[in-house]
């Protein structure tokens, strides 16, 4: 089965990996999935959102559309967006 | 002869670089790099003398190494940079920052060593390009012990030295801020509390055999069975093969006593070495005590010390100066620099007289090291 492609939003504290795109498409069929298409094609993106126990990092968010991720393991499909935001990280 | 030198700067904003002219009179700067990532550590690679590395993260993202080989001119980021193994359950570690690299033993280029926030130790077998964990230390039996999950400083528990005896590439020392020092003469694969007449008065027993609170520790280059060491607790020295720390801070004055966060050994004198001390009473300001800076120096291996503030503010400075950003070069006459919290570089061109500004207004100073241009 071919995985579905994903939308994904990129924000302003990763657009290095991503040679300043905002938008970008990968496939997965978890938000884990998404992330390592992602490294694959922007290595190290992944690592600075997500830590090696997988947890989301504390000032990172991840939603699938308007719900936030718990965690990695949740489940996408084709027509959804993910979208990745650096919250409220202190002065 | 020159004496021109590069000073790599750290700070809570990202990494500046400034490098002298030939007399360390005047300074230009590069920089900043990185703007925004927080930047423990930036350290030259004395074994090639071009390859920096530098430990970074920032307020959102994860921890990361950042490798140059032009004069920090473009940086590579590592591709797996310092990681705890993956663990099933929710009991799994994960690397916050790394703090420290330490460049290995002159016979083993391309090692390097790194410390990290929660304490951890990682090693690179290729010039900091990919890292592994040591299993020797973070799997460690007595781990949780020596490295309690609840404690450590407002910025995390930390493993933040790695000391390598120039003469043993295997024999090795680490600092932490839960379990204090500890050694390995097997490199890295096994490690024992090296801590006795340490104290540690947070707990009901203040000499327990581990628990202290090294904030750092250093070899003297010329006499690599002496150690060096501001604790939490005080400084101390250590001449091996004792194992039985003194604290040679006692002889400090007692209105300033002898608390802070560095010490700085001298590189060709081993009975020299200079302090910063920080106020330490009551609720623990951390800030120059009485609002004047000043560093204190010993020539007699800590028996007694002398005030050097030629230059420093007089009154209403209330700085102070981090555990990795006090450091010497090796010229002649030897240079010391510091970077201090309010964001300003010091340096002093006569071992501590007098002192001037190198830089000010950066960000809070995490790191300063020097290296010959």
């Amino acid at each position: 089965m071919i995985p579905p492609t994903i939308q994904v939003l990129i924000p302003s504290q990763l657009t290095s990996y991503t040679d300043g795109a905002t938008r970008v498409t990968a496939e997965g069929t978890t938000v884990a999935g998404v992330l390592d298409d992602l490294n694959r094609r922007f290595p190290g993106l992944k690592f600075r959102v997500v830590d090696e126990q997988d947890r989301v990092r504390k000032h990172m968010r991840i939603f699938v559309d308007q719900d936030r991720a718990p965690d990695v393991r949740l489940a996408v499909r084709e027509g959804q967006e993910v979208l990745i935001f650096g919250a409220l990280s202190g002065g | 002869m020159s004496n021109a030198i590069q000073l790599l700067v750290g700070t809570r904003k990202g990494a500046w670089i400034f490098r002298s002219d030939a007399r360390r009179q005047t300074w230009r700067v590069q920089g900043p790099i990185f703007l925004g990532h927080i930047v423990n550590h930036l350290v030259l690679d004395p074994r090639d003398g071009e390859t920096l590395l530098m430990a970074a993260k920032t307020g959102h993202l994860g921890p990361t190494i950042f490798r140059s080989g032009d004069e920090g001119q473009t940086w590579t980021e590592a591709a797996r940079p310092p990681a705890f193994p993956k663990t099933e359950g929710d009991r799994g570690r994960a690397v916050d920052h790394t703090f420290w690299l330490s460049p290995g033993h002159a016979s083993e280029p391309g090692v390097w060593w790194a410390g990290a926030s929660p304490p951890g130790l990682f090693v690179s077998q290729d010039g900091g390009a990919s890292w592994d964990s040591v299993a020797g230390f973070n799997d460690h039996p007595m781990y949780w012990k020596w490295c309690p999950a609840d404690g450590g400083t407002p910025d995390g528990a930390l493993l933040n030295q790695i000391l390598i005896d120039p003469r043993d590439a295997a024999h090795m020392y680490i600092a932490t801020s839960t379990g204090g020092v500890f050694e390995s003469r097997d490199r890295a694969q096994s490690w024992a509390p090296l801590n006795k007449n340490v104290e540690a008065n947070f707990f009901p027993d203040p000499y327990p055999e581990y628990g202290q609170d090294a904030h750092y520790i250093a070899l003297a280059p010329t006499n690599p069975d002496r150690i060096w060491q501001q604790n939490h607790c005080g400084v101390y020295r250590l001449d091996r093969p004792s194992d039985t720390w003194e604290r040679i801070g006692k002889a400090m004055p007692a209105e300033i006593g002898d608390i802070g966060f560095t010490i700085v050994p001298h590189p060709r004198h081993a009975e020299t070495a200079w302090v910063f001390p920080m106020d330490g009473t009551e609720v623990w300001p951390r800030t120059s005590p009485g609002g004047r800076p000043a560093v204190y120096r010993t020539r007699d291996g800590g028996a007694s010390w002398a005030r050097q503030d030629g230059g420093l503010p007089g009154e209403q400075a209330w700085f102070t100066v981090k555990r990795q950003a006090f450091c010497a070069d090796q010229a002649d006459p030897l240079g010391l620099y510091f970077g201090a919290t309010n964001g300003e570089v010091w340096m002093s061109d006569d071992e501590g007289e007098d002192w001037r500004l190198v830089a000010r207004h950066l960000p809070e100073i995490y790191s300063v090291s020097a290296a010959p241009l």
